[in-house]
């Protein structure tokens, strides 16, 4: 019994935590058509400069708000990349993680920074409440977060600018013409879904106590997988239940992750899992279409 | 009696494809156009001749070369960004598709039209006035559109994505209206519909419109003025009177004589059996 609370525990804490780069990836893949790269490096220049600030003394609150705002700023220059230089989506967004890589190491001057004994945003609400800092105090952290988080992207997503940018992936020769700057609504996603992406950084590295350079390989395809599997299991419509499916997906992806290990999934192969899940996923309407004998246009390169 | 003010000037505006190439093309030759503020111009014109072309360039998608100059309302636009020249101008477009976005619900789609050319905030964009006046707007059409305000425009059909099309373009009252064979694509039923609204909403709200066709007995049966085009030149312009007067075998010998070429069925497709 133990052990399923467990692993429940654990899948719910992880899943909401990497429910943030989930809505990160699906706001530029799925709202946006970008497809953005970027977030390999966000989400470890995230965990890099939270740790670091915390290390130098600085309040683990405010080296959280630094982290998103570094994410932010990456996405920024992806985005600029593509919009302004006319560097394909694909391409700004490697650029972008390799640079990272870089930036992040001197962000933190090694491979690591440590911050297990330092304060983190969880153990300071811990304190707060005057409790131990526990699995259930960072569950009820993360769903505290999701819901404001949630409620934010549900209320933006809807204004006047939130719609043009919803439209700006959908058909953005409609949105020009109707005098909305495409450029204007991709800088401002891909920024945004940065900034969600390395707040996941963030808050992930003070829970697991250290930040490592290589903590972002894989996130753009758990990501997806996680959309992959909120769309297809809830299908959702409208933009709000979108947003709780993205959510879901990623809670789901995680206890089938945690299952999987259990099981004796060796830990090593839990990379070559998800994209094999995900290139699954993807070739299934492929094979459909094939199998009923419908016509499928050439491989798209670009 | 000039109280048909001018509204958009084009002088000198041409436009050269691929540029230096053995294929380049010269789609727009030294364009000259005053466009009153009444004027409803039907273009006509072959395949190729420059119509798509001409209206690429007035509403922005891309500059004319240099030398060229378009004003609208005295204002030089010539450099304006299309999504800023939104402001002036509105587009209907030949295929459907491209003037709706399917994975958003009409009333969304109907809400990003209302802002057209208008700077847009952290306002939640759909509200209950808002569906209110999309339902009135939509159900004179006739199309059942009205009671499917919360569906995803992708799953509309051709017809009432179009229609939707022309009333998003029109519900924010813009001061010239552009459309590019907007009905090429419909059935002859929809077709009708579509080009009956579209000339009630021109007329309700005289708005300024320039309205491509390939079919002759729509450029002669709509607007005050017709003009057509040929190897990206404006070789006919026809005003208000003569315009009445005009039959399909008028415009033909116009044709011939403007261009000194033959007029030949297949390689012109000006001459259109429906409707
Ligand atoms: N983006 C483009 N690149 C190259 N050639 C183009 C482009 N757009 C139009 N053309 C060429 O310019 C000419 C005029 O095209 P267009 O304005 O679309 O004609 P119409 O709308 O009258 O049929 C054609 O020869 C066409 O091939
Ligand atoms: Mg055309």
């Amino acid at each position: 019994m133990d052990y399923v609370i467990n692993l429940l525990s654990v899948s719910l804490y992880e899943g909401l935590a990497y429910g943030f780069v989930t809505l990160g990836v699906y706001i530029t893949f799925r709202v946006l058509a970008f497809p953005d790269l970027t977030v390999d490096g966000s989400f470890p220049l995230g965990g890099a400069v939270a740790a670091t600030l915390i290390v130098s003394g600085v309040n683990p609150w405010l080296a959280t708000l630094v982290a998103f705002i570094a994410g932010i700023c990456a996405g920024l220059a992806t985005s600029l990349l593509n919009t302004k230089l006319r560097i394909n989506a694909l391409l700004a967004g490697i650029l972008m993680m390799v640079s990272l890589y870089s930036i992040n190491l001197a962000i933190m001057g090694r491979s690591n920074v440590s911050v297990l004994r330092n304060a983190t945003v969880f153990k300071q609400t811990a304190q707060l409440f005057g409790i131990k800092s526990t699995t259930i105090l960072s569950i009820i952290f993360m769903v505290v977060l999701t819901i404001v988080i949630l409620g934010i992207l549900n209320w933006f997503l809807r204004t006047e600018i939130g719609l043009a940018l919803r439209a700006t992936g959908d058909n953005g020769q409609m949105v020009r013409g109707l005098g909305v700057s495409t450029d204007m609504t991709t800088i401002i996603g891909v920024s945004l879904s940065n900034g969600l992406v390395a707040l996941a950084g963030g808050l992930i590295a003070q829970k697991q106590g250290f930040s490592d350079v290589g903590m972002g390989i894989g996130m753009i395809v758990m990501g997806l997988a996680s959309v992959i599997i909120g769309e297809r299991l809830f299908r959702p419509r409208g933009i709000t239940t979108i947003l709780f499916a993205v959510i879901g997906g990623s809670l789901v992806y995680r206890l089938f992750l945690g299952i999987a290990l259990r099981l004796g999934l060796p830990p090593n192969n839990l990379k070559l899992s998800t994209a094999l899940l995900v290139i699954i996923a993807l070739a299934i309407p492929y094979i459909q279409k094939k199998v009923r004998g419908e016509w499928m246009p050439p491989a798209k390169r670009m | 009696m000039d109280k048909n003010q001018s509204l958009m000037k084009l002088s000198k505006v041409s436009k050269v494809f691929l540029k230096g190439s053995v294929d380049e093309v010269t789609a727009l030759d030294n364009i000259r156009l005053d466009v009153g503020a009444e004027d409803f111009i039907t273009v006509i014109g072959s395949n190729g001749a420059g119509k798509t072309t001409l209206l690429n360039v007035i509403s922005g998608v891309y500059p004319p070369e240099k030398g060229g100059k378009i004003t609208i309302n005295g204002q030089d636009v010539t450099r304006l960004s299309e999504h800023k020249r939104a402001r002036y101008v509105s587009r209907v477009y030949q295929n459907p598709h491209i003037g709706t976005a399917a994975k958003m619900t009409v009333e969304e789609n109907m809400s990003l039209a209302m802002l057209h050319g208008q700077s847009r905030g952290l306002r939640i964009a759909t509200n209950k006035k808002y569906r209110e006046l999309f339902r009135s707007v939509l159900a004179p059409l006739g199309l059942g559109l009205e009671d499917r305000i919360s569906a995803l425009v992708g799953t509309l059909s051709g017809g009432q994505r179009q229609a939707l099309s022309l009333v998003m373009a029109t519900i924010s009252k813009p001061s010239l209206l552009l459309l590019d064979e907007h009905v090429a694509t419909l059935d002859p039923k929809t077709n009708r519909i579509v080009l009956e609204l579209s000339e009630m909403i021109v007329q309700k709200e005289k708005m300024t419109t320039i309205m491509v066709t390939h079919n002759m007995k729509h450029a002669l049966r709509y607007g005050n003025r017709l003009t057509m085009m040929h190897k990206g030149k404006i070789i006919v312009d026809i005003h208000q009177e003569k315009k009445s007067n005009l039959s399909v075998n008028d415009l033909v010998v116009a044709f011939e004589h403007a261009s000194g070429e033959r007029f030949s069925d297949d390689s012109i497709m000006l001459r259109n059996a429906d409707s």
